[in-house]
């Protein structure tokens, strides 16, 4: 990987760069996102990435609102995975505040947030693919399996995708036995569907050439640019919160964390591809033995039906989860009102943005547009 | 190694997909996808639009009491209320202006979940698509009134959970006789009310 | 059957005939010439037409989608709804765009693609003309729509379009090669450039003849085919205008008319490449039993089915990729085939002479896959599953 590019210049033909800039109005660049590229015909020379255009003061909008007010806003940084936005925000508070969780309420959060990487790391395989020029065939097989997950989030929580669903201390509505049947039906016929997606996918030879040595992630690049979740694994690093933190229920599951190997394209691609298995491996299994019990903490009940009572003691914390696209990370600071005194979110798709220069260089456009592809950004969360 | 073998899998996979979208059911191949305004997939009941109030045999006297809790916790701030009064000027407990602007209104349901006299809920209909943002898109109090019935027919477990609780706290409140300043507080709630 | 078969020929000849009565030799000449020329100018946009529609449909079935059907039964009404979408569009000219290229590039696009028809045989008879170098006449006309989305693109003003502008120069000289090496071997057997002689030159056994079932043949069926599908710019090729890339490429800056311009090239093309691969490697019009004229829109549509296949399944290329496809793997492959028919004509012995081709192409196309393009081979990936 190189770490700049000069133009190479002949004696006979005297070549300028082109400057181009893709997006913000740009079919691939995944929202409104803007890549400042200076190409040597079609390589690129230099990039920049230019970021707020969706910014919408998700921080400072958040200070002003109750605790739980701030719950439906963070369904729409990464719109993709509300819930565990949701459950990030939902344990830095139950930290600060210092509140427990029912049993039941645990397995429901796990089982929704492992729902919720499922979702994401199908749209963003989809996705990837409609970089990669396949035209919408892979990601529509994708949304079709979407739509079925989406189907039981709506009937749990009421919405599709704006879920609103954790509350602090527990979940909002119980899970009745028909939704548990539908979701052990789903997670059964998950994998018969990825044996799907894979035959069309992880072995085509236009696949492997396109992505295969493309984007390669140091490990040590990835380090030191705090690079979290999927794309950290890819390059071979055994990081996930998930095991470290052991949040939640999660050191009841057994569950593996894959890695790769050399940190390019096709790694980050079959990373989650892999990743997706095991979920369905920790769904299977929550699924199974959820017991039966209290949703929410009985202690905190009240405060979901009057929010402006709920006041967490002065102090401040730092709730992360194992998102899907990477360490999702809450930091809350109270003075004791009903207002967080500050709130600021670690989005991953944000801190994994940064090297896409350094692993874009010398590469061909085409490459620079499947990097930020599988880079899994979602510009609701980098630009907040 | 054979190189175009993985190629011709993958023809493979959208060739039977092609196949099985004439004669399979959906969740095996067939086609997926619904034809929407003629056929529609059933409605779920916990499924959440924009805000109703409830009103249970006369629209004028609406549960609603104009205590402005839900229009403070709204995270958008997209309720407006005003209190009705008397001819002198004494305030009365329902209100004279309620409006809900949809267009900022994000379906979080937090209304719903705060209202103490359980009298706001969240709809079903979702085609509220107008051009006309400024009139048919603000929500007045005639628009948002519903009677429970409505409400029994949209969400018919959750309406019967917060129907029996009424009607216990109701007979709680006759047996107990309670003084008449009291008779405003909310009704004890916890979470009997959720479906 | 004869009757069908030569349905179109003889209502021209009766029509002819008729006119005959009243008009001079040379006027019935100029009028045959006409009626060809109508013909043609109706049958291109009429293609693409449909072919829009198909492409959708099919396209929609492998993504378990029903495809357009709202206007018309089936959606058939809909490329005419599409069609006055685009004439009521509004057609912009970028400010500093060469506004007389601007214009004439779209134009002089569909004109390639009209000129191709004139040398395909539809049917027994039924070839529009038959030039004895016919085969020629069409790759000449059709490597011209180089040099107008060329145009196209530099008129334009805009960097996405040179940006594929420069792909497509590319694209096209480097498969037009192949291309024209892989035709070698069938004007070899059938000792003629005319595209009616091949046609006839495959006439025997019915259908056991064509040269799609000789080693040399598949080989040479499958390079063309897919030097094909890079020529009219379609999906795993489609780089000059690929959407998530260079968002439409050459044809950015367009809109309505002109748009549905380069539109009708591109699938009159689709059907001109398919219905030359049809004529040249899966014997034409030759068929049994049902008339000429449609075995011949069968197999052409069969093979139009197989370019919409590959876009619902496909991604794309890259640039240099596709380079190191048409140079480094179609280009040899080619050459080896000229010498492997020619061999194979030498050699009398049937079994013989096909075991020998085939282990020959066979042996060269592992070789050049591994040796000239190691680069882009697949690599065996091993994954660690840690807990």
């Amino acid at each position: 990987m190189p770490k700049s590019y000069t133009v190479q210049n002949t004696d006979l033909l005297d070549t300028q760069t082109l400057e181009v800039n893709f997006g913000p109005q740009h079919p691939s660049t995944h929202g409104v996102f803007r890549m400042f590229v200076e190409l040597d015909g079609e390589v690129i020379v230099t990039l920049k990435p230019v970021m707020g255009y969706l910014h919408r003061n998700h921080e400072q909008i958040a200070e002003n609102l109750t605790y739980l007010g701030i719950m439906p806003y963070t369904d729409r940084l990464d719109y993709f995975n509300a819930m565990t936005n949701n459950l990030g925000y939902a344990m830095a508070v139950e930290k600060l505040a210092g509140i427990t969780v029912p049993e039941r309420a645990q397995y429901i959060r796990v089982i929704v947030s492992e729902f919720t990487r499922l979702i994401n790391h199908l749209s963003l395989v989809g996705f990837l693919l409609n970089d990669l020029g396949a035209f919408f065939t892979p990601i529509l097989y994708a949304f079709r399996e979407r739509e079925k997950i989406l189907d039981v989030f709506e009937e749990i929580s009421g919405s599709r995708m704006m879920c609103n669903y954790l509350r602090f201390g527990g979940v909002k509505c119980d899970l009745s036995p028909a939704v548990l049947e539908t979701m052990k039906k789903i997670t059964r016929n998950f994998p018969k569907f990825l044996d799907e997606f894979e035959a069309l996918l992880s072995k085509n030879e236009i696949l492997c050439m396109r992505c295969q040595n493309v984007g390669v992630l140091p490990k040590e690049l990835a380090v030191n640019s705090s690079i979290t979740g999927p794309v950290l694994r890819a390059s071979g690093i055994n990081y996930d919160i998930r095991k470290v933190d052991r949040y939640s229920l999660y050191d009841r599951f057994r569950f593996r964390v894959p890695l790769g190997r050399k940190g390019d394209t096709y790694d980050r691609y079959y990373v989650r591809v892999l990743e997706m298995r095991e979920s369905v491996k920790i769904l299977e299994q929550a699924l199974q033995d959820i017991p039966v019990g209290e949703i929410l903490n009985p202690k905190t009940a009240p405060f979901a039906k009057a929010p402006r009572n709920f006041k967490p003691p002065v102090g401040e914390d730092y709730g992360r989860i194992e998102s899907p696209k990477g360490e999702l990370g809450y930091y809350v600071v109270s003075d004791g009102t009903p207002q967080p005194w500050r709130y600021h979110i670690r989005a991953p798709s944000f801190i994994n943005l940064t090297i896409l220069e350094d692993i874009c260089l010398g590469h061909k456009v085409a490459d620079a547009i499947i990097i930020l592809g599988s880079l899994d950004i979602v510009l609701g969360e980098v630009d907040r | 190694m054979f190189f175009g073998l993985g190629v011709l899998r993958g023809l493979m996979v959208t060739l039977k997909n092609f196949v099985t979208s004439y004669f399979m059911p959906p969740d095996r191949g067939g086609l997926f996808t619904v034809e929407y305004p003629e056929k529609r997939l059933p409605v779920i009941e916990r499924f959440r639009n924009f805000p109703f109030l409830v009103y249970d045999k006369d629209p004028e006297n609406p549960r609603c009491v104009a205590c402005e809790i839900c229009a403070n916790e709204c995270p958008t701030k997209c309720i407006y209320i005003e209190k009705d009064t008397d001819p002198n000027k004494k305030p009365l407990r329902r209100p004279a202006i309620f409006d809900i602007d949809i267009t900022v209104c994000m379906n979080c349901g937090i209304c719903e979940e705060v209202c103490p006299f359980d009298s706001i809920y969240m709809d079903h209909p979702f085609e509220v698509a107008s051009s006309d943002r400024l009139e048919k898109l603000l929500f007045h109090k005639n628009d948002l009134l519903k009677s429970n019935d409505y409400f029994h027919k949209i969400r018919p477990t959750h309406a019967a959970a917060i129907d029996a609780r009424r009607r216990a706290v109701e007979e709680k409140k006759k047996s107990a006789a309670v003084k008449p300043s009291e008779t405003g507080q909310p009704p004890k709630a916890q979470n009997g009310g959720k479906p | 059957m004869e009757i069908l078969d030569s349905i179109f020929l003889n209502t021209k000849k009766i029509f002819l005939d008729l006119l005959g009565c009243w008009l001079p030799d040379w006027m019935i000449l100029l009028v045959n010439i006409g009626i060809i020329i109508g013909v043609i100018a109706v049958l291109g946009p009429v293609i693409m037409m449909y072919l829009t529609l198909l492409e959708r449909k099919i396209i929609g079935r492998m993504q378990n989608r029903i495809g357009p059907n709202r206007v018309g039964i089936f959606g058939i009404l809909q490329p005419i709804a599409d069609g006055i979408k685009m004439f009521t569009k509004e057609d912009i000219i970028p400010q500093n765009a060469d506004k007389i290229v601007h214009f004439l590039a779209p134009v002089l696009m569909v004109i390639p693609a009209l000129l191709a028809f004139a040398v395909l045989p539809f049917g027994r008879g039924m070839i529009p003309v038959n030039l004895n170098v016919g085969l020629l006449f069409f790759i000449a006309v059709s490597s011209t729509s180089t040099i107008c989305v060329f145009m196209a693109s530099w008129a334009s003003r805009n960097k996405f379009s040179i940006l594929g502008g420069m792909r497509s120069a590319a694209q096209m000289i480097s498969y037009e090669i192949p291309m024209v090496l892989s035709v070698v071997p069938v004007i070899l057997s059938a000792e003629s450039l005319s595209t009616y002689a091949i046609v006839e030159a495959q006439a025997r056994w019915s259908g056991l003849h064509w040269f799609v079932f000789t080693p040399w043949g598949l080989l040479a069926f499958i390079i063309f085919f897919l030097c094909g599908v890079a020529e009219c710019n379609r999906s795993p090729f489609d780089l000059p205008e690929a959407e998530s890339e260079i968002v439409a490429g050459f044809h950015t800056e367009y809109s309505g008319m002109k748009f549905a311009l380069f539109y009708m090239a591109e699938y009159m093309n689709t059907f001109t490449v398919s219905a030359l691969a049809a004529t040249l490697f899966l014997g034409g019009w030759e068929g049994p039993v049902l008339p000429s004229w449609l075995w011949f829109f069968i197999k052409t549509h069969a093979l139009i089915f197989v370019m919409f296949w590959f876009r619902g399944t496909l991604p794309r290329f890259r640039v240099d990729q596709l380079m190191g496809l048409a140079w480094k793997l179609f280009l040899p492959l080619t050459l080896i085939n000229i010498f492997v028919a020619g061999g194979y004509h030498l050699i009398s012995d049937r079994n013989f002479r096909v075991a020998g081709a085939s282990a020959v192409l066979l042996v060269s196309f592992l070789l050049f896959t591994v040796f000239l393009n190691r680069k882009y081979m697949p690599e065996k990936r091993r994954y660690d599953l840690v807990d």
